[in-house]
């Protein structure tokens, strides 16, 4: 008797297939598709191993992770997608709280149907991403869902990172402290938006999407003792502030004028009816630091390229009520309040 | 941001102010309505009264068009998106309404509805178009604003012959609900109710015109002045009201000359006339019943009527107990007179319509007001 063996590989399709029920079977075709669409992009030892996990030993025991489940529409916008979103994000997690981001996990919910040459456009950016911060993708997972269950790509992502030694961030925000922003806000928020299906206008306006880790280490080994540093992403200014003010027992006071809103963002609140204070940003982070340092920091985060236009834009005060508030440009005083649900377009 | 920006300058804005205390006689009481949600939202969001004397005081109207609608016609908007076979789409703060019991639109998605939100009527008609086997219903709401658009929308479905478009129709008229309140003012003993003049509707008045409130402001003896929704167009408008006041004069005045003439938009009013006609009578939150207060849609265009296609029983709607929607939006009460205000009502769980849309007055107060307290 013998036995015939086949040697041969097949290509999956990228061009023109799209994703089926049995690429989350756990059988070949899974293993195709993580081969030839997951791993080549990604390459790295780790995953070279072919494991279910990644063994690594890491320098320093000061460690942060934190996990993110990404689940945007549309998936591509101007400035980026949801793959580089799903990397950008999770780091920016972990910078928050002044640690170097090593190493991301990323598990993907497939819908049936969704074109393969998309996912690899996502995969693709994921990868870039990810190499651009020095950071790899170690371990990753993959499952189908029947068409309709999904919306096409969801992706969670896991970072972890670890926070070097003269970093001393206090996290306690005291009246007096003053309130930092990196640049332009809203951005992210309208250029999502501009591509909504209901909603196509005609905007320059792209994503601030990006990795803040190289800028905070910079602030950071400028002022190692910030107060606090958090990334303004779903909710705007406006919601990271209300939770700042709830954290720690302290109301704010912004002045209207010195907030960096780029004129077509302002414009594409005006038409739609939105507040740029509460639109989402993905490249941006709002620090708290004490009085005396405000203006060594501020120099520099001005002195890279995603601090170009910061700001200092008001101070941490005393206030039993924890509000949020403003001096508008028009000279009156206004809460800054919460968000109510999502924000929804005014009528007339 | 050119052509707004101007009017929201700051030095003209403190140098408006310094006029207005200049003019008014400081032993009299200023109480001005502001008619329209747009203008509360203004006043609140650029921090208006921390501007002006304390004399006078700001009286928010009926003019939201969220706030308004009662509560049995969003239960049938709700029943409406019940039914097999339809998507119901609306403007967003529609969707947040409560009806009765604290069930809305947005409630009626989560248990399986399809209920989408639309930023204007043609998203509608674009989704009966890549829908062909459902059912779209518009839940029109809405003062003369935004009355044309759903007219435009009622010819275009007429001249495609769309067999899958209707719409639920709430428009509701501006000078008769004015009327309405100086009405109940003239019958009430209560001078605290007094209304010493009008900020007049702004989108509104550039669809009718200004001379549309004439015959009231006449025949109740007011001051009205039509004025823009941006800051400044407002303080400009406090001060020609403070005038007209301290001589006794009444009538019209336009602060809004850039867009607001005497007729108003013929082409506007062209289509309404084509489409739309009077209702004999309907109710209104806080206002209650009154004749000739809504339009319907024409006998020629019944088909593209939601209430002709899907005429539906619905029972009379229960208002929260406690909530004085009603009072507030007569100005006979204010957000913070409530019970609830701020409690158990608040913009993530509003109990009544005026906490809702940012142009409620509660909603209003409650996210920028309440820092003069």
């Amino acid at each position: 008797m013998t036995i015939e063996t086949f040697k041969a590989k097949p290509k999956i399709s990228i061009k023109h297939g799209v994703v089926e029920m049995n690429h989350g079977a756990g059988g070949k075709a899974m293993h195709q598709l993580i081969e030839q669409l997951f791993l080549s992009a990604f390459d790295n030892e780790w995953l070279a191993q072919r494991n279910d996990q990644a063994c690594f030993t890491v320098s320093n025991p000061r460690l942060v992770m934190t996990t993110d489940g990404h689940v945007i529409s549309p998936l591509f916008f101007p400035g980026g997608d949801i793959g580089s979103l799903a990397v950008h994000g999770t780091l920016n997690d972990i910078a928050m709280a002044g640690a170097t981001p090593l190493y991301l996990s990323a598990g993907f919910i497939l819908e049936e149907g969704f074109p393969l040459r998309d996912l690899q456009k996502i995969v693709a950016s994921m990868a870039t991403a990810a190499r651009d911060a020095n950071v790899c993708i170690i371990t990753g997972d993959t499952k189908v869902v029947e068409k309709g269950k999904g919306d096409g790509v969801f992706i969670t992502t896991t970072g972890l990172g670890v926070i070097p030694e003269n970093v001393r961030i206090t996290h306690t925000i005291l009246p007096g402290d003053k309130i930092i922003v990196n640049g332009f806000i809203g951005d992210h928020g309208i250029a999502v938006m501009s591509q909504r299906q209901n909603l196509q206008f005609n905007t320059h306006i792209v994503s601030d999407c990006a990795s803040l880790h190289e800028l905070t280490a910079m602030m950071l080994e400028t002022v190692p003792t910030l107060h606090s540093l958090r990334d303004p992403t779903r909710g705007g200014l406006a919601g990271t502030l209300n939770e700042w003010a709830e954290q720690h027992q302290v109301g704010f006071c912004l002045n209207e004028n010195a907030i960096p809103i780029r004129d077509a963002v302002r414009g594409a609140c005006e038409l739609l009816g939105l507040d740029p204070l509460y639109v989402a940003n993905e490249g941006k982070l709002v620090v708290a630091c004490a009085p005396a340092d405000a203006d060594t920091l501020l120099a520099s985060m001005k002195a890279h390229p995603l601090g170009t236009n910061a700001a200092i834009i008001g101070e941490a005060i005393a206030d039993p009520h924890h509000f949020v508030q403003m001096k508008t440009s028009f000279g009156g005083k206004r809460i800054v309040d919460w968000l109510a649900g999502d924000q929804l377009p005014r009528i007339c | 941001m050119k052509y707004i920006s101007e009017f929201r300058n700051g030095h003209l804005a403190q140098m408006l102010a310094q006029k207005i205390q200049q003019t008014v006689e400081f032993d009299r009481h200023y109480a001005l309505m502001e008619f329209c949600g747009g203008h509360t939202h203004a006043i609140h969001r650029y921090g208006l009264p921390t501007l002006l004397p304390h004399n006078i005081e700001l009286i928010h109207g009926p003019g939201c068009p969220v706030c308004i609608l009662p509560i049995a016609r969003i239960d049938y908007a709700i029943a409406l998106s019940h039914l097999p076979n339809i998507i119901l789409c609306s403007y967003g703060d529609m969707l947040r309404v409560p009806g009765s019991d604290q069930y809305s639109l947005l409630k009626a998605r989560a248990k399986g509805a399809d209920v989408r939100m639309v930023y204007s009527i043609d998203d509608a008609l674009t989704l009966a178009r890549h829908n062909p086997t459902k059912e779209v219903i518009f839940f029109a709401i809405g003062f003369e604003t935004t009355t044309p658009p759903t007219a435009v929308a009622l010819l275009q479905a007429q001249q495609e012959k769309l067999k899958n478009f209707s719409v639920f129709c709430n428009h509701v008229l501006t000078p008769i609900a004015m009327q309405a309140l100086l009405e109940t003012e003239k019958n009430t003993d209560d001078s605290a109710v007094a209304l010493d003049g009008f900020i007049g509707p702004s989108h509104v008045s550039i669809i009718i015109g200004s001379d549309a409130y004439k015959s009231v402001a006449e025949k109740y003896r007011k001051p009205v002045v039509i004025a823009g929704f941006e800051p400044l167009d407002v303080m400009q408008s406090i001060l020609m009201l403070v005038k007209m006041v301290n001589q006794q004069q009444y009538g019209i005045q336009n602060q809004y000359t850039r867009a607001v003439t005497h007729k108003g938009s013929t082409k506007c009013l062209q289509f309404i006339a084509q489409t739309l006609e009077l209702r004999d009578t309907f109710e209104w939150r806080g206002l209650g019943w009154m004749a000739n207060s809504a339009m319907k849609i024409k006998k020629e265009f019944a088909e593209f009527d939601a209430e002709l296609r899907f005429p539906l029983t619905i029972a009379e709607g229960k208002e929260h107990k406690a909530c004085e929607c009603s009072a507030i939006l007569r100005g006979l009460k204010k957000p913070k007179d409530c019970k609830l205000f701020a409690i158990a009502c608040t913009p993530e769980n509003p109990l009544g319509s005026c906490m809702v849309s940012s142009e409620g007055a509660c909603a209003a107060h409650y996210a920028y007001g309440r820092l003069s307290e």
